[in-house]
C-alpha cells in the first residue's frame, strides 16, 4: 500500500516542554549563568556601537558604584531592602492568581498616612508612640487599598488588574493634593520633614542609617518563607492558586482566602511606605515607590515565589539599577543608555527560563 | 450512479498507546448524508478531525472525487471544499452575521454588500431562516449554528461535517435543521452527520456507519436498519471480564436523592427529577452518554452545586438520622459528621494539584486538622508512603509533584486519599478513563473491597461491560432524566444502549431492580 507519510511535515525542529523529569539544579544554574554573560556581551556591543566607550569600563565603573564605598554599598543594600520588602508583600498575592498590579499605589498610601501624623503631630507626642502610631496608620492604609479591590473581585468578580492599578493613580493624586496643601511656597517637593527635631525619624542603630529598614526586611523574608511554606494559611493560597475548582471541592471558601490574603499584601505594602518615610526618605513625593511596585512583580516572578530566591532577584536588580545610574552620570551619558543595558541584562535572565522549562528537539523523519 | 465523494481507506491514528482509529473505512456519495454512530470515546470525533486537517493520521490513504488527497492542514481540508461544523461554535460575538461569514475568507476584497447579496442567496437555496446583519449576541443557539452553517456554504463545501448538531437544539430546531440538510442533499452535497440519537440517525439519514472502540465495525443502509440492530452495532457483543462481584450483603439505604432538579447558568436544566436510592455494600453504576448530567449530580450530592428543587437524604448509620445535603457546602457536609469521599472526573483540576508533591495532596483533605496555624506534615507523608506502597504506585518519591506522574498513577493518589478517609459513601466518576488493564483491575478491586465493607459505591462509567461486570445496579441518564434503574446482573448492553439514547423499555421486566 502506498504511504503518504514521509516528508508531509515540514519543520525539522519543535519545541516541547520538559516533561517527566525536571532539569537537574545545576544544569539550570548553568543555562541562567550562560545567559548572564551572554546578555553582558550583548551589552559590550551595544555600548562600543553607541557610545564608542570601553565595556569593561563601563562594567567597573558599575561594580564601582554599588560597592565603591562603605556608604554606596548601604545605598544599595538598603534599595535592595525596600525592593525585598515590596516583592515580598505582592508574593502572597501573586501565588493566588490574584494580579495585585497596586504595589506602588498601596506603598505609596502607606507612607501618607505616617506622613500625615509625622507632619502634623510630630511634635506633640514622645517619639516612640509616635512611630508606633504611625506603623499603625501606614498598614492601615495599605490594607484599605489592597481590601478595596480584593472586596469588588470576591463580590462582583472585578478584574483585580485593572482596579489595582487605577488604585494607584488614587494615591499619587492624593499624594499631589497633600504636598499641594502643606507646602506654602507652592512648590512640588517637600522638604525635609522634622529635620530639626527628628520626631518621627527611625533612629540610627550602630551609627548607620537604613539598618532598622535592612533587619525589618530580613526578619520579613524569614516570616513570609514560613507563612507560605508551613502555615495553612499559605498552603490555602497554593491551592486557589493552582485550581479554584480543587479549593472549592475540599471546601476552602475562595473568597475569605481572596480577601484575607490581600489585607495581608496590603499591610505589607503599608509597611514599606513606613519604613520609606521613616527609615529612608523623612519626606514625601509622588515617586516615593519609584517603580518598584512593578519592579517588584518581576522579582517575585524572577524567584518562582521563593522569598529565600527572592534576596537574590531582588539584591541583582538593585544592582543593576544602582549601575545603570552611576554609569550615566560617570560616563556623561543619557540615562536611557543605562535603562537599554538594564532591560537587556533582565530579557536575557527571563529568557532563560524558557530553555529551562522548554526544550527543542529535533523532529524525527517519520519512516514508512 | 452513486458517486463517492469521499472515501476513508485503513485510516489508523494512534495517540501514544492508545488506538483511537484503527483501519477505518468510509465511503460518502454525492447527494448523500452519512450517519456517523458511536459511543463516546468510539472514534467518531478523531476520525472527523483528521478529514478537517486538524489531525494528521498515522497510516491509511483519503480520496475526493475519486483522487488521493493528502490533507495536512484545515486550509488543505477547505481546499478540498470539505467544512466542519463544530459542536462549539466558532463566531465572534460583536460581529453581525455576514462579517462572522465572511472573516478569514482571502479573495482580495471585502464587499460587505456584495456578500450579504450571496448569503440571502444561499438561504433562500436551502431555506435558511437568517437576517444577515443580526449580531451574534443577540441570536439563539440555533442561529448561531445556522451562520456556521452558512459559513461553510459560503466558501464552496460540496461535505459538510456536522458534530452533534442537535445535542443543542430543541425539536422542533431540529426538523427545521434536518430539511435544510434534505435540501443540501438534494443539491448534491455530501454530508456526514455525527450523533448519538437513533431516531435521529433513522429519520435523516441514507447510511449509517457505525465505530466502536476505535474500530470501523460497518456500515449499512438506514432503510435495512432500526434501533436494536444499530444499538448492537454500537455496544457489541458482551465482554466477560472476570471481575470479581460479591453479592450484596446487609445493604440499608445509606443516599436518597429526591426528586432533584438543576438549572445550569445557561438556563437549560441540565438534572431533570433525579429519583434513586444508593444502598450500602452495594456498587450502583450510573451509566449515559457524556453530558446526560452525571458530573451535575455528584457534585450536587458532594455540595459543589446547589440544587434547584428536591432533596438529598443521607441517612447516617451511627445515629439513625436522616440528614439532608441539600444547600450544604463540602465543610458543612463534613460536619454533619458524613463521610462522602468523591473521585471526580478532573483528576488534576479538582481531585488534585498537578504542582503539589504527594504529601500535600494527601493533606488536600485533612489539612484543617487541629488548632496550630502551621500544617502538620507527618501523618499526610505517612499515608503517602502508605498509598504509594499498598497501590504500588511507580514514583520517585513521595516529594514529587503529582503532575509528573502518569495517568494511572495520579488516579491511584486520589483513589487511595479518598477511601483512606473511611467513607460510608464512596463516588467516583470515570476512575478508570485513560487507564492501563492492571491500574483498571486495581480501581476495580478498590471499589469492590470498600462495597464489601459497607461502604455504598456509586460509580459512574462509560464502559458497558464494566458496569455490567462491577455493578450491581445500573441507573442510565439521559438528557439529565433517569431512564431506568436496572438490575446489573440480569440487564443486556442492548437494554442499556437503549435507555441511554432516551429510549423506553418496551418491557418492564427488568425495570424492577430499581426499589
Amino acid at each position: 500500500m502506498k504511504n503518504f507519510i514521509t516528508n508531509a511535515r515540514k519543520t525539522s525542529f519543535h519545541i516541547s516542554k520538559r516533561s517527566k523529569s525536571a532539569l537537574p539544579t545545576w544544569k539550570a544554574w548553568t543555562i541562567r549563568i550562560v545567559s548572564v554573560i551572554i546578555s553582558l556581551v550583548v551589552c559590550s556591543l551595544i555600548i562600543v556601537l553607541l557610545t564608542g566607550q570601553n565595556p569593561l569600563e563601563v562594567y567597573s565603573a558599575m561594580i564601582k558604584g554599588s560597592f565603591g564605598s562603605e556608604r554606596k554599598f548601604l545605598v544599595l543594600i538598603q534599595n535592595t531592602a525596600i525592593l525585598l520588602g515590596i516583592s515580598l508583600a505582592v508574593t502572597p498575592a501573586f501565588k493566588m492568581k490574584f494580579w495585585n498590579l497596586g504595589a506602588e499605589g498601596q506603598v505609596l498610601i502607606g507612607g501618607l498616612c505616617c506622613m500625615v501624623l509625622m507632619f502634623k503631630i510630630g511634635d506633640k507626642l514622645p517619639n516612640s508612640v509616635l512611630i508606633i502610631t504611625m506603623l499603625i496608620s501606614s498598614i492601615l492604609g495599605g490594607i484599605a487599598w489592597g481590601l478595596i479591590p480584593a472586596i469588588f473581585k470576591a463580590k462582583w468578580n472585578t478584574n483585580e488588574s485593572l482596579f489595582t492599578l487605577m488604585m494607584n493613580y488614587i494615591a499619587i493624586q492624593l499624594v499631589s493634593f497633600a504636598i499641594m496643601v502643606w507646602v506654602p511656597s507652592g512648590s512640588s517637593v517637600m522638604g525635609l520633614v522634622n529635620a530639626s527635631s527628628r520626631a518621627g525619624w527611625l533612629p540610627d542603630l550602630f551609627g548607620k542609617k537604613y539598618i532598622i529598614n535592612i533587619i525589618t526586611v530580613a526578619v520579613l523574608t524569614a516570616v513570609m518563607y514560613v507563612y507560605l511554606k508551613y502555615s495553612k494559611h499559605g498552603y490555602e493560597i497554593s491551592v486557589v492558586g493552582e485550581s479554584e475548582n480543587t479549593a472549592k471541592y475540599i471546601g476552602i471558601n475562595v473568597k475569605k482566602v481572596i480577601l484575607r490574603t490581600m489585607i495581608f499584601s496590603g499591610a505589607l505594602c503599608g509597611l514599606v511606605g513606613f519604613l520609606l518615610v521613616a527609615g529612608t526618605n523623612h519626606t514625601i513625593s509622588k515617586e516615593l515607590a519609584g517603580g518598584n511596585g512593578f519592579t517588584a512583580i518581576m522579582v517575585s516572578w524572577l524567584a518562582k515565589f521563593n522569598p529565600i530566591t527572592m534576596v537574590l532577584t531582588s539584591f541583582l536588580i538593585a544592582f543593576l539599577q544602582k549601575g545603570a545610574g552611576e554609569i550615566a552620570t560617570s560616563f556623561n551619558l543619557n540615562t536611557s543608555i543605562a535603562e537599554i543595558l538594564t532591560g537587556i541584562i533582565i530579557f536575557f535572565i527571563i529568557g532563560s527560563e524558557f530553555f529551562i522549562n522548554y526544550e527543542i528537539k529535533k523532529t524525527k523523519k517519520e519512516a514508512d | 450512479m452513486a458517486v463517492p465523494a469521499i472515501e476513508l481507506k485503513n485510516i489508523t491514528k494512534k495517540f501514544g498507546c492508545i488506538i483511537a482509529n484503527n483501519n477505518i473505512n468510509l465511503t460518502v456519495n454525492k447527494g448523500e448524508i452519512l450517519a456517523l454512530l458511536g459511543e463516546n470515546g468510539s472514534g467518531k470525533t478523531t476520525l472527523m478531525n483528521i478529514i478537517s486537517g486538524i489531525y494528521f493520521p498515522d497510516g491509511g490513504q483519503i480520496f475526493i472525487n475519486g483522487k488521493e488527497t493528502v490533507i495536512r492542514s484545515p486550509k488543505d481540508s477547505f481546499d478540498c471544499k470539505i467544512g466542519m461544523i463544530h459542536q462549539h461554535f466558532k463566531l465572534v460575538d460583536v460581529f453581525n452575521a455576514a462579517e462572522n461569514i465572511i472573516l478569514g475568507l482571502d479573495d482580495g476584497k471585502y464587499n460587505l454588500k456584495e456578500a450579504t447579496n450571496l448569503i440571502k442567496k444561499i438561504c433562500i437555496q436551502y431555506g435558511f431562516d437568517i437576517d444577515p446583519e443580526k449580531k451574534i449576541y443577540d441570536m439563539s443557539v440555533s442561529e448561531k449554528q445556522t451562520v456556521e452553517i452558512i459559513k461553510v456554504l459560503y466558501r464552496g463545501a460540496d461535505i459538510l461535517i456536522l458534530d452533534e448538531p442537535t445535542a443543542v437544539l430543541t425539536p422542533q430546531e431540529t426538523q427545521k435543521l434536518f430539511a435544510v440538510l434534505r435540501n443540501m442533499r438534494n443539491d448534491g452535497k455530501s454530508i456526514i452527520i455525527i450523533t448519538h440519537k437513533l431516531h435521529e440517525v433513522l429519520s435523516i439519514s441514507d447510511k449509517v456507519a457505525v465505530l466502536r472502540k476505535g474500530e470501523y465495525i460497518g456500515t449499512i443502509e438506514t432503510k435495512d436498519a432500526n434501533e436494536s440492530i444499530l444499538t448492537e452495532m454500537m455496544v457489541g457483543k458482551k465482554i466477560t471480564l472476570n471481575i470479581d462481584r460479591t453479592e450484596p450483603k446487609d445493604t440499608a439505604d445509606r443516599l436518597c436523592v429526591k426528586s432533584v432538579s438543576l438549572i445550569n447558568r445557561n438556563g437549560v436544566k441540565v438534572l431533570d427529577n433525579i429519583d434513586f436510592t444508593a444502598k450500602s455494600g452495594e456498587i450502583l453504576g450510573i451509566a449515559g452518554i457524556a453530558g446526560s448530567g452525571q458530573k451535575e449530580l455528584l457534585e450536587s450530592i458532594a455540595g459543589l452545586q446547589n440544587v434547584d428543587s428536591g432533596d438529598i437524604l443521607y441517612l447516617n448509620p451511627k445515629t439513625g438520622n436522616n440528614e439532608s445535603l441539600k444547600g450544604k457546602t463540602p465543610v458543612q457536609i463534613h460536619q454533619l459528621g458524613v463521610r462522602l469521599s468523591f473521585v471526580p472526573e478532573d483528576r488534576l483540576g479538582m481531585g488534585l494539584v498537578g504542582n503539589m508533591d504527594i504529601v500535600d495532596n494527601m493533606m488536600l483533605r485533612s489539612y484543617k486538622k487541629g488548632k496550630s496555624v502551621f500544617l502538620e506534615r507527618k501523618d499526610p507523608r505517612k499515608l503517602a508512603h502508605k498509598v504509594i506502597d499498598s497501590l504500588e504506585v511507580a514514583t520517585p518519591g513521595a516529594s514529587t509533584p503529582v503532575r509528573r506522574l502518569s495517568g494511572g498513577n495520579v488516579q491511584k493518589i486520589l483513589v487511595g486519599r479518598e477511601i483512606e478517609a473511611s467513607p460510608t459513601v464512596l463516588m467516583a466518576a470515570y476512575p478508570v478513563r485513560g487507564l492501563d488493564i492492571n491500574s483498571s483491575y486495581m480501581i476495580y478491586n478498590l471499589l469492590n473491597e470498600q462495597k464489601e465493607k459497607g461502604v455504598a459505591v456509586i460509580f459512574v462509567g462509560e464502559d458497558l461491560d464494566v458496569l455490567l461486570d462491577l455493578c450491581d445496579r445500573i441507573l442510565v441518564l439521559c438528557g439529565g432524566k433517569v431512564t431506568g434503574i436496572l438490575d446489573a446482573r440480569k440487564t443486556t448492553k442492548e437494554e442499556i444502549g437503549i435507555l441511554m439514547t432516551g429510549k423506553k423499555l418496551k418491557t418492564d421486566d427488568n425495570a424492577n431492580g430499581g426499589e
